[in-house]
């Protein structure tokens, strides 16, 4: 490894450390949940590690155990795990030129915080070559996803309910939240999260949690709408000097 | 209580399902260029995505049988105006969690 990149592993792994009081909490909720629906410590952390997503893990779960089809259970998982889906396509034309491998094994480690850290540092830092971006990728990665394994096994361990008190349940919003802010700083960005906030309200009703891939479309349309009408508004002076 | 055979079947089609989402793009699409109107729409897949994701959870939360709370509402826009005030994420987390936990106490 170069210098620069591992300097770009490291920045990446102090960006990602601090997701750690975040994902544990979250983790040790899922073990906890896991062992009070009837699975033992290994089915526990075998779901964690093969599937890696809180929030699919938690929605699959709950339909088991209500007695939902095993169709459902995946259906509706998997609708929740379509953002995964957009993050690989917003990664894509920043790492989309590493070898197979790389991305492959990145492919698996795309969750929420390490895709945010990432295209946020990607777009601070345009002149990162491939091999840093990576760099950076599995440097967020490092301190955020084992501790979702570690966890999970703690959390079936005490297989104690954690009081609603604690407000555990709102430490995956806050973060979000506070990924979020940074990134509000240009018109097509509000327009795109207030037209995703708004339709995301709207449509709770819709079945299997679309609500949340049709929000999603929708504040990507309104983002680029916006960006255009802008672009055209900044370009068309220019054409009129020339 | 669960079915230990319709776990596993979900656990190991759940991973495949996701691991094809995630690497769908990444691996297909690859070093391709991407059309410039499919680029203008992915660079706001996060602020859209994200934010539609936690917009239910923070007006009827869960813990609160779907009621929407005080204490969580207030730690929401903590978190929202620390964050585009110091543009740091951390500073925006603490914050939030503070008005939480202050919240919750100061309210029962």
């Amino acid at each position: 490894m170069t210098s620069t990149v591992k300097s770009a592993y490291w920045k990446g792994f102090r960006d990602g450390a601090p997701f750690f009081l975040v994902v544990s909490p979250f983790a040790l909720l899922f073990g906890v949940v896991a062992t009070e629906a009837g699975l033992n410590v290994f089915e526990a952390l075998a779901f964690s590690v093969a599937v890696i997503a809180g929030a699919a893990q938690f929605t699959a779960l709950q339909l088991l155990q209500n007695d939902a089809p095993v169709v459902i259970a995946l259906v509706s998982a998997l609708a929740v795990n379509l953002r995964m889906a957009m993050y690989s396509a917003s990664l894509t034309p920043w790492i989309g030129a590493a070898p197979f491998w790389q991305r492959a094994i990145a492919a698996y480690f795309t969750v929420d915080q390490t895709y945010a850290c990432s295209i946020v540092a990607y777009e601070k830092n345009p002149e990162w070559t491939v091999p840093m971006r990576i760099a950076y990728f599995f440097g967020v990665m490092s301190p955020v996803c084992p501790f979702w394994y570690v966890f999970t096994i703690v959390g079936a361990m005490i297989g104690e309910a954690i009081p609603p008190e604690f407000g555990l349940d709102f430490a995956m919003p806050i973060t979000f939240i506070a990924m979020i802010a940074p990134m509000l700083r240009s018109l097509p960005h509000l327009a795109a999260c207030f037209t995703a906030v708004t339709c995301a309200l709207l449509l709770t009703w819709m079945p299997l949690n679309l609500g949340l891939l049709v929000s999603g479309i929708a504040g990507m349309m309104a983002g680029a709408a916006t960006e255009k009408w802008r672009d055209g508004h900044r370009a068309a002076p220019k054409e009129a000097e020339a | 209580m669960i079915d230990h055979v319709e776990l596993w079947v979900v656990i190991v089609l759940l991973a495949i399902g996701s691991f094809g989402l995630r690497f769908v793009f990444l691996g297909v699409v690859g070093n391709k260029q991407m059309p410039e109107w499919l680029l203008r729409h992915l660079r706001y897949t996060a602020v859209s995505v994200l934010p539609a994701l936690v917009a239910p959870l923070v007006l009827w939360p869960a813990a609160t049988g779907g009621e929407p709370d005080p204490a969580r509402l207030g730690a929401t826009f903590a978190t929202l105006g620390v964050g585009i005030l110091t543009r740091n994420i951390f500073a925006g987390i603490a914050a939030g969690a503070a008005t939480l936990f202050g919240l919750m106490a100061f309210l029962g």
